[in-house]
């Protein structure tokens, strides 16, 4: 991850090059994190772990941290609302139960867990990913909008990265075994 | 290097791959899209309207409920509980398979899940919704149901009590609702994405592109997502072995004989998984005939449904058993005149019908040549759909119908506009599943992407 330096004055959102198979992205995902790049993404038609671990330089993600604190506080918001209503807003002597009988407020108490805890993962998962997002500019890609979903792989080293220069860049991602190397417009 | 390179095996595989040789993204991709993108069947259209005309018959007889009152059906003192919960808990019951392969079978690793979990999460959801429009309707003022299910801050100041079984149901079946439906969005995604580079219409794209949320297939998003799916995974796990509890809960708590049993949640959830199994089997296997899908849903997973229904259908029988027993050991009058009421009373045939389909119709599946055979799964499938409803209905009414009091006992005959609401029901339920399978992708297209050989990637040395 990298902070951007300053506006790339080529207009260019990155340059994206295709390869053949899910491990020959991976070989050069590889081959470019050792080179130094960390603003580039790597595109899969289906999730290939070894190459998300590589592009995002290790780190873990922070979707289980966000679902972690849905559940939480899903488990107060049940046992709150529980308590609150039984105990306090509306106290009913039923069969002579105490108002507050918490061991008949745990099946609501976890329902209310699951649901906030499925939700914050959801959402925390869309969120991190910024989407929904209309636009993007690997899209203007005629072989992306082709071959990305179907059965393409793609690496992207985005302008933004300290290490990129147009024509070094192209240069170092055909010289990864690249089917072909483009461009990607803003 | 392809699969076709290698020479033909002299002996059959013992055991059939989870996706047929020679597959690739590609071929995977155009298979999966060329159901939805390609021209539908005749037989496609005309099972569609039967299946829409049972869910008009369905808006008939709820139009007839709402306007003159739940006294149009059969259930009345002292069988409360008639028609409308036996079909809840069954409807419910069918939905926990779509869950226990989208997730429990995920946990496990087991990779054959695959190419049936988008369908059977597709099946949880219309089934929940089915069951849901039971116990809505049957409040006979569904517009008012709001306020008597959930809670709700209201001028009279009233709150549901939280120590009764039936808002923790509200809650379970809501959220199950809900977080299968999340599971099932998230799931589509990539596929939708995927639909909508394939599709050549614009308005098509238009849609396709905005269920997707402009998914580009980008690593940092898959990292994210892998464990987000994990999570909603690991989730639904214990979520869905509580919502049939839950609706056990309903029964056991009460203290009518044949309900106060403490066997009842483990009893439930596996008779759901069962019911919920043979419904896959009995949508999937015309589904994989008429699309030409015998490459992605093998004979592999035949054979693996077949033995979970084998395992859960014994251990439903387990169940059986120890009603039987418990009530004998118990020395109580009630719960074993309740036992010989089922065996021997008026609704022994009922009782005969879930022994025969529920535990005798299901013995074959100990043979190889039956899990082998389509059509005698189709059929045994067939048994347990049937033989899962019988046991509902001999949960409730029969335990309903003769309590303590010989006084109060009666009773219970379904009215046709029972009969109509249930048909309707599986009318909705097959019209949505057509639709879904119209317009989505019916399997997981970028989870078998990862399965086929092209995906197995060398791991790195320092990774």
């Amino acid at each position: 991850m990298t902070t951007p330096t300053a506006t790339p004055a080529h207009g260019l959102h990155g340059v994206m090059a295709e390869y053949p198979t899910a491990q020959h992205l991976l070989d050069a995902a590889e081959k470019a994190h050792a080179a130094g790049f960390r603003a580039m993404d790597a595109y899969t038609p289906f999730p290939v772990e070894a190459i998300s671990e590589v592009i995002c330089d290790h780190h873990k993600s922070k979707v289980p941290l966000i679902c972690l604190t849905g559940g939480v506080m899903g488990a107060l918001a049940g046992f709150a609302l529980e308590y609150w209503t039984s105990a306090i807003a509306y106290p009913l002597n039923i069969g002579g139960k105490p108002y507050n009988s918490w061991p008949a407020f745990i099946p609501v108490l976890f329902e209310c867990t699951i649901l906030f805890a499925a939700f914050s993962a959801a959402i925390g998962m869309f969120m991190l990913n910024g989407l929904p997002e209309p636009y993007h500019p690997v899209f203007n890609v005629e072989r992306f909008r082709e071959k990305a979903s179907r059965d393409g792989y793609f690496l992207c080293i985005e302008a933004l990265d300290q290490k990129f220069d147009l024509s070094d860049t192209r240069a170092f991602l055909l010289s990864t075994g690249a089917l072909e190397v483009n461009d990607v417009e803003l | 290097m392809s699969v076709a390179e290698f020479p033909r095996l002299p002996v059959p595989l013992i055991d059939p791959p989870v996706i047929a040789p020679g597959h690739s993204p590609a071929s995977v991709t155009d298979k999966i899209s060329s159901v939805v993108f390609g021209k539908m069947p005749l037989w496609f259209y005309i099972a569609m309207a039967i299946a829409f005309g049972g869910a008009m018959m369905l808006l008939t007889a709820l139009t007839k409920l709402v306007f003159t009152g739940i006294g149009i059906w059969g259930n009345n003192n002292p069988v409360g509980w008639g028609f409308d919960i036996i079909n809840f808990v069954w409807w419910i019951g069918i939905g926990h398979a779509g869950t226990l392969i989208s997730a429990i079978l995920l946990l496990l690793r087991q990779e054959w899940r695959t190419s049936i979990n988008r369908f059977a999460e597709a099946m949880t959801l219309f089934a929940v919704a089915c069951a849901l429009l039971f116990p809505l309707f049957h409040t006979g003022r569904p517009w008012l149901a709001v306020y008597w299910l959930l809670p709700y801050p209201n001028t009279m100041t009233i709150w549901p009590n939280f120590r009764s079984p039936l808002i923790w149901d509200v809650f379970a079946v809501s959220t199950y609702g809900s977080v299968s439906l999340v599971f099932w969005f998230i799931g589509l995604v990539p596929d939708l994405a995927s639909f909508r580079d394939r599709t050549k219409k614009l308005w098509q794209k238009k849609i396709y592109g905005a269920l997707a949320m402009g998914w580009r297939g980008s690593a940092r998003h898959w990292h994210n997502y892998e464990s987000a799916y994990l999570l909603l995974a690991g989730l639904s796990t214990p979520l869905v072995l509580s919502v049939h509890s839950v609706v056990s809960f309903d029964f056991a708590s009460g203290q009518v004989p044949g309900w106060h049993a403490t066997i009842f949640p483990p009893y439930f959830v596996a008779g759901a998984v069962f019911a919920g199994f043979a419904m896959v089997l009995t949508l999937m296997i015309p589904l994989r005939k008429a699309f030409g899908l015998e490459d992605f849903i093998t004979m592999k997973h035949m054979d693996n449904m077949g033995k979970v229904m084998l395992v859960t259908g014994l251990i439903v029988g387990y169940g059986y058993l120890v009603e039987i027993f418990t009530a004998w050991y118990s020395g109580n009058i009630y719960e074993w005149y309740m036992i010989r009421n089922r065996i021997f009373g008026p609704y022994k045939f009922i009782w005969m019908s879930l022994i025969l389909c529920n535990i005798l119709a299901i013995q074959p599946l100990w043979f190889r040549k039956t899990r082998k055979s389509i059509a005698a799964l189709w059929i045994i499938s067939m048994f347990v759909n049937f033989g899962m409803w019988f046991e509902r209905f001999v949960i409730i009414p029969t335990s309903l119908h003769r309590d303590f009091l010989p006084a109060s006992w009666g009773m219970y005959y379904p009215t046709r506009w029972d009969f109509a609401t249930f048909f309707g029901t599986i009318g909705l339920f097959m019209a949505l599943m057509f639709l879904f399978v119209r317009v989505f992708p019916a399997i997981a297209m970028f989870e078998m992407k990862g399965l086929t050989p092209d995906a197995k990637v060398k791991e790195p040395a320092h990774g």
